[in-house]
């Protein structure tokens, strides 16, 4: 059982709802990453997906566009990433970390090569947003024989037959993204998500964690309640920028909202 | 003979890419985030059988003879030709058409598919203005709200280009992000895309793109080649020996190229740009000088570092200033049916002068990548030989960019 299983399986034993961090990895500087890692497990974290800055993320609203721009100043790379990874589970052997990405690095890296050193380093599952079941056909055998877990995006618009079929092939969790548009937008309507939930939880037993739009201590506790757990990305990204330099300050600030969103979602 | 080059649609018999899910070879696919996965296979389903669809195509034929002006001429360009010593050169005259470039055969195909699929609201990214140009107007003339995503430094070179667009009602949006150039406009309208799937038509302007863009923008601007295959016979009583074509994202290249495809004896050169030359670095010729992977829906050639990052790319016309290109070149390029070439700046420039000197035609800064580099290839072949060139756009757009680089004060 992979380490991103057994934590929501134990989450639901416990009847609680998982916790999500997203921040870009190298955003405001290499040097940010690993202790805040640590520092978001201490808040409550349960699953940490670490950003691949790219050159050109289409699914990203700005908030996550200039993390990127700001990691790529200082050379981040998916090489980089992986090595951050690394310095992580010297500390931490319990929490799963899932890089989340488009798939250029990926290939640029090579399949397998990518594959061998992730799951050397102790990376648990890979999200890659542009790239679909149907163009995955190659990497989902590698990912499998390493024991990592490919997770795929459900959108407010998936059909049946492809949710039926993320069901199938993705492995650990399924990232709902709770609506039409790109991360940090904010026109969720919670309606719609739970209708939309009922329909997938038909289709799959994988637990779903709900993201997009979820912003603070409220929306995480009413998100959360509609499946297994939620991502939170542009909100503590969103901080990291506000601090600028002072990365004390973004250190306390995305430790704040994550402590306080692990408390509404406890209550 | 006019009506049948247009309305002429079925396509090339014995190649067939790409595949049903948008493969030429190891190249093309649909590489895009979920939300987009339902309109792109409605927009798939839509387009295949309305390219079947007797009405719909004759509506489209109407279009392209009343609206565009189509057929467009095949010109001999006999002083160019006798100049350069060699073989005769022929202009295929896409900078007739109405709004000045082929664009408008693709905008108008696609605008009409978007009416039919009822969308309201018409995206679209481009780099020369020329595409957001013919965009906005089959946008007006459907009545049909328009975005336009141009990147910031595009919006600055291409200032005739942006007013146009504007007359015509369309909403200009500078992209900051990035480059501010071509390919981080087409990353703004897929969020835009993204954002509003319900009741807009993404017009993308190039071969590029998620399946099915490369092969309907193909198919729409493969009129090119269809007529210029009657009208060479016409006027030489036989195929040209060569086409050339510039390559950005590549859709005047595959228009002229795909009708020839199986037609071994004709050759077919795509003409990138080499900007300040390939070893500066500062180009914008992945064929030449990148490697393959995945941007933007599809996977193809791309300049990008040894991390899989897209880099900046440069050329002095800004139709060109891409680091992609369409799939189907990646796969002509391997299979050896098509070579790929670059032009630098320079030489572009001079093969501007040369047509707007000895013909008294101004060409697009794009188009002038493919004179040039005819000009160079005339002078290595018999005067019996023919080579085609698609002179894909007219030059008005770009008489700002050839001031300021001249010194010439306006
Ligand atoms: C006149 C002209 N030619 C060529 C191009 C390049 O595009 P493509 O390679 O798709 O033909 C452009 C793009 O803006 C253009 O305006």
């Amino acid at each position: 059982m992979s380490r991103i299983t057994k934590t929501l399986e134990n989450l639901k034993q416990a009847g609680r709802k998982a916790l999500i961090p997203f921040i870009t990895a190298g955003d405001p500087s290499p040097a940010f990453t690993v202790p805040a890692m640590h520092e978001m497990v201490k808040a409550g974290a349960d699953i940490i997906e670490l950003g691949v800055p790219f050159s050109d993320p289409m699914a990203d609203g700005p908030v996550i566009q200039r993390a990127s721009e700001r990691a790529l100043a200082h050379k981040m790379s998916l090489r980089k990433v992986l090595e951050l990874v690394r310095e992580f589970r010297l500390q931490d052997d319990a929490t799963p970390v899932v890089l989340m990405g488009y798939l250029n690095p990926v290939e640029s890296l090579g399949y397998q090569n990518f594959v061998d050193k992730a799951k050397e380093v102790g990376v648990d599952g890979i999200l890659t947003v542009d790239m679909p079941p149907e163009e995955s056909s190659e990497l989902l055998p590698m990912l499998d024989k390493a024991g990592i877990d490919p997770i795929f995006l459900l959108a407010p618009n998936s059909t049946e037959e492809r949710i039926a079929k993320m069901g199938q092939l993705g492995r650990g969790y399924l990232y709902y993204v709770s609506l039409k548009g790109v991360t940090g937008a904010s026109h969720l309507n919670l309606g719609d998500v739970e209708r939309k939930i009922k329909e997938i939880r038909k289709l799959t037993s994988l637990p779903i964690e709900i993201g997009f739009g979820v912003k603070n201590a409220e929306t995480a506790a009413a998100v959360s309640k509609l499946g297994d757990g939620v991502v939170v990305g542009s909100a503590l990204v969103g901080k990291i920028e506000s601090a600028g330099e002072d990365t004390s300050l973004a250190l306390r600030d995305i430790t704040d909202l994550l402590s306080s969103m692990r408390k509404s979602l406890n209550a | 003979m006019r009506s049948k080059a247009l309305t002429n649609l079925e396509l090339t018999e014995s190649y067939n890419l790409p595949d049903q899910r948008g493969h030429f070879g190891p190249y093309g696919g649909v590489f895009v985030a979920e939300t987009l996965m339902l309109p792109i296979s409605e927009l798939t389903e839509a387009y295949y059988r309305y390219m079947k669809d007797k009405e719909f195509l004759a509506e489209l034929d109407y279009d392209l003879q009343h609206y565009v002006g189509r057929p467009s001429p095949i010109y001999h360009a006999e002083r160019l030709s006798r100049e350069m010593g060699g073989a005769q050169i022929f202009l295929k005259r896409e900078d007739l058409n109405h709004t000045g470039a082929h664009k408008v055969n693709n905008t108008v195909g696609q605008a009409l598919l978007a009416k039919r699929m009822g969308k309201t609201r018409i995206i679209a990214e481009t780099g020369a203005g020329q595409h957001g140009v013919a965009t906005a107007t089959v946008a007006a003339r459907l009545g049909l709200e328009c975005v336009v995503y141009m990147g910031s430094v595009d919006v600055a070179r291409q200032a005739p280009n942006v007013l146009r667009m504007k007359l015509l009602g369309a909403k200009v949006v500078p992209v900051e992000s990035g480059s501010k150039t071509l390919k981080d406009a087409l990353n703004e309208a897929m969020r835009d895309w993204v954002t509003n799937v319900d009741n807009t038509f993404y017009i993308i302007g190039t071969v590029a793109g998620p399946h099915p863009y490369p092969a309907m923008v193909r198919d729409f601007q493969a009129v090119i080649g269809r007529e210029s295959k009657e009208q060479m016979l016409e006027m030489t009583g036989h195929n040209p020996d060569v086409l050339v074509a510039c390559v950005g994202g590549g859709s005047n290249a595959i228009g002229l190229f795909y009708p020839f495809i199986d037609d071994h004896e004709v050759a077919m050169h795509g003409v990138e740009a080499a900007g300040d030359g390939i070893a500066t670095g500062r180009h914008s010729a992945p064929l030449s000088a990148g490697r393959p992977g995945v941007l933007h829906g599809n996977r193809t050639y791309l300049m990008e570092d040894e991390d899989g990052e897209i880099i900046e790319t440069h050329s002095i016309s800004a139709g060109l200033d891409y680091p992609g290109v369409g799939p189907e070149h990646a796969w002509l390029k391997d299979s050896g049916r098509a070579h790929y070439v670059s032009i630098t700046d320079d030489e572009a420039m001079q093969g501007f002068h040369a047509l707007t000197r000895l013909e008294g035609i101004i060409p697009a800064l794009e188009s002038s990548h493919a004179i040039a580099y005819a000009m160079k290839l005339a002078t290595t072949l018999a005067k019996d030989k023919t080579i085609l060139v698609n002179l894909s756009g007219r030059g008005d757009k770009d008489i700002n960019t050839i001031a300021a680089r001249e010194g010439i004060s306006l």
